[in-house]
């Protein structure tokens, strides 16, 4: 155990420090769940990787700097902490992009992963469906081979930023007789293609934050799968542990909020005291921040000595999305009777965007496999307890 | 940086995991705790051979020299066989004690090899605590007169026990005469050294209690794949698993707290006493939680003396309140996060950057 931080490690922090002071937007960008929001952040993401530092991480040939994870955690640091724009293609970055570094061919990942870090290809994804949701063995949209195409006919939904997008990846039932988890395929679908349908629908915050995405006849290159014909379950499994627990959403983005509460908790002190239990739930959301951040040093220690991250990852999931939750909901509590103000109200003081954050933090036990299903999950596979 | 522990550290661990589970079964431990003493001289005669009181104490008096971050996996493996306190307060807090006091202290080297050799029992009265553990049978005991360190003999002292809800605590009002013979250190040399042994006490409970919360939820694990109802095992119910799935990961993410602390204490980082009372507030809600969803899957049978399940549970609920309660934690706490220059946000969490 080694706590200090590598000369080169000190180097990378200080130039992406400075990098982003010089380079960071003037005014707070438009939220990326509108057109004029998404477009100014594709913007950004391609400063971000002219500079070579979107995905910081992935090997120099496919648009990266080939970083370690050390490096990307001191990376998410400097930018969370610097309060940088939300990242618009994650779903692409975060999601696929390992899944392609894993599962694709050499041909794939020359094809996507430097378009996608540079989001010149911006990513939707596509693996719900009205009727598979926390059950997503469910699945019933077809991918049924001609030739050397696929046709994929049904419809999936809650595809996040689906109607700005240029592509979506997602599990298609490449065998019509299938049941469950067998039979499904990973397909990449360009969302311009004929017959294709996108249908969005308002979040809670009124945008168009997801859509739906119908499939008529449409027909996509066998060269669009990644991994094997009816293996799709499998590569969609390999890669959702350590992504969806750390990768994406990284502990600096929940530090960086932390020190804003307790900024806020002391600009008004004297009224939040008034209820005694907002100070201790102060402290209580900085320990839960401190313990995801150590955790993820520690999780990234394992996995360069070889370890692999199993079911631990669902704690990740149910951890993170209920700490973003609690750290909302005591800002509303301090903000009082003016939380309820939007942004364009003239009496509106939260120059944050805790209103903003905090509907968000109602989805994160929600998406990315509800927390019922991560506690299944660590339940079946860490204690070992039998299925019902 | 590198957050993780050697092949070695790990090893070391397991086989003092081994040597315990064999040693220290529950059905050997109640016989123990119910003797008037409390503890056995063939158990602590064991642990001796087996090396387990020179581990801290420093390489030139016979000892291994091990430090804080190895002890934080030494003291999991101690709350998990429910070891009493006597061992943790000799070989690592006391220790720590005796190695910090100056040369000039005669007595110092002596006792350390005594402690290797595992031939003297030293308790330790720190003020947050209002009794002294494991006074009744010490050979020696340091104590706190208006901030000095003494170290007074069993001959001494007078001892009135005190009952615990666990029966694996001795705890005792010590009745002592301070005098120039027994005092080792004044006011001033004392303060640093109190404050070092309150952080290390605090950090041994705080791994204690993650082993016993870990033992808590092994119980429960294996109670609830066993237990039928409704013709399943309980533990198919999904109300049964999340609850012992949100123990797992208030563990989970205890563990690299205690770490980080460990790593600060032995490396002197000025944010230490805050990274300790996280790890002894975040293991303490572990074990109590632990103890909490372990006798409620339990059912009637986690509330009988039978099960062994309740060893456990009271020997967390004794440690939660021990080398600083909750408050005194959440006080340090509180002081270091709202103070002005506090180290917060991104990028600070393992020293200000």
């Amino acid at each position: 155990m080694d706590l200090n931080y590598t000369p080169r490690q000190q180097a990378f922090r200080q130039e992406v420090r400075a990098w982003l002071k010089d380079n960071l937007p003037a005014q707070k960008l438009a939220s990326y769940d509108t057109r004029e929001g998404f477009e100014q952040h594709r913007e950004w993401e391609r400063k971000l990787f002219e500079a070579r530092l979107s995905m910081v991480m992935w090997p120099e040939e496919l648009g990266g700097r080939g970083c370690d994870l050390i490096e990307w955690l001191i990376f998410e640091e400097e930018y969370y902490g610097a309060d940088a724009p939300m990242r618009v293609n994650q779903n692409g970055q975060l999601l696929l992009g390992p899944t392609l570094m894993e599962f694709g061919t050499e041909a794939q990942k020359k094809r996507f992963l430097p378009r996608m870090a540079a989001s010149d290809d911006m990513w939707a994804q596509a693996w719900s469906e009205p009727n598979a949701g926390s059950d997503m063995a469910a699945i019933s949209s077809k991918a049924i081979r001609d030739g050397d195409h696929y046709v994929i006919n049904g419809q999936k939904t809650w595809s996040t930023r689906a109607i700005y997008a240029d592509w979506a990846f997602g599990l298609f039932r490449s065998d019509a007789d299938s049941k469950r988890h067998h039979g499904l395929s990973f397909l990449m679908v360009p969302l311009d293609a004929e017959g294709v349908t996108i249908r969005p629908i308002k979040a809670l915050n009124g945008k168009d934050a997801f859509a739906e995405i119908f499939f008529d006849n449409v027909r996509v290159p066998v060269e669009n799968r990644i991994g094997e014909e009816g293996s799709g379950w499998h590569v969609a499994m390999a890669t959702a542990g350590f992504e969806r627990g750390l990768l994406l959403r990284s502990p600096a983005r929940f530090q960086q909020p932390v020190r804003k509460l307790i900024e806020l908790y002391k600009a008004n002190q004297s009224t939040a005291d008034r209820d005694p239990s907002i100070r201790d739930a102060v402290m209580d959301v900085w320990a839960g921040a401190e313990s995801y951040a150590l955790s993820a040093y520690q999780s990234v220690g394992r996995l360069a000595r070889g370890e692999k991250i199993g079911a631990e990852s669902s704690i990740n999931k149910i951890i993170w999305s209920e700490l973003d939750l609690k750290i909302h909901e005591i800002a509303m509590r301090i903000l009082g009777a003016r939380g309820e103000l939007l942004s364009s109200a003239p009496q509106n003081e939260d120059d944050y965007g805790w209103l903003e954050g905090f509907l968000f933090a109602q989805a994160g036990p929600i998406y990315a496999g509800a927390n019922e299903i991560q506690r299944n999950i660590i339940a079946e596979r860490m204690l070992g307890l039998p299925k019902a | 940086m590198d957050f993780t522990f050697t092949d070695d550290e790990r090893a070391f661990q397991e086989a003092i995991s081994r040597f315990l589970m064999t040693e220290a079964a529950p059905e050997a431990l109640r016989e123990i705790w119910e003797t008037d003493s409390g503890r056995s001289p063939d158990l602590r005669n064991k642990m001796a051979e087996q090396g387990l009181t020179a581990l801290s104490v420093p390489e030139e008096a016979g000892g291994l020299g091990m430090g804080d971050v190895a002890w934080s996996l030494m003291t999991q493996e101690l709350g998990y066989y429910g070891i009493p306190d006597s061992l943790a307060d000799t070989a690592y807090v006391s220790t720590g004690l005796i190695a910090a006091l100056p040369p000039t202290v005669t007595d110092r080297n002596g006792w350390l090899e005594q402690i290797a050799e595992g031939s003297i029992r030293i308790a330790i009265g720190h003020p947050v605590n209002p009794l002294v553990a494991d006074a009744h049978l010490a050979d020696l005991t340091l104590l706190n007169h208006e901030g000095e360190i003494h170290a007074v003999p069993r001959s001494l002292i007078d001892v009135e026990h005190n009952a615990s809800i666990d029966s694996s605590r001795r705890l005792c009002r010590v009745m002592w005469e301070p005098n120039s013979a027994t005092r080792i250190a004044d006011a001033d040399t004392g303060a640093p050294i109190w404050e070092a042994a309150l952080n290390r006490g605090a950090l041994s409970v705080a791994g204690q209690l993650l082993g016993l919360a870990q033992r808590m939820l092994d119980l429960s694990v294996d109670y609830v794949a066993q237990r039928k109802q409704f013709g399943k095992p309980i533990g198919s119910f999904q109300a049964v698993k999340h609850h012992l799935a949100d123990v797992a990961g208030k563990i989970e993410f205890a563990k690299p707290v205690l770490y980080r602390a460990a790593y600060s204490l032995q490396h002197g980082n000025p944010d230490a006493a805050l990274h300790i009372s996280q790890a002894h507030i975040n293991c303490a809600e572990a074990a109590h939680l632990a103890a909490r969803h372990g006798i409620q899957v339990h059912g009637a049978m986690g509330y009988t003396w039978e099960v062994d399940l309740q060893m456990f549970m009271k020997r967390t609920w004794a440690l939660e309140s021990s080398w600083g309660d909750r408050a005194f934690h959440k006080a340090r706490i509180s002081a270091a996060i709202f103070a002005d220059d506090a180290p917060l946000g991104p990028g600070q969490t393992f020293g200000r950057s």
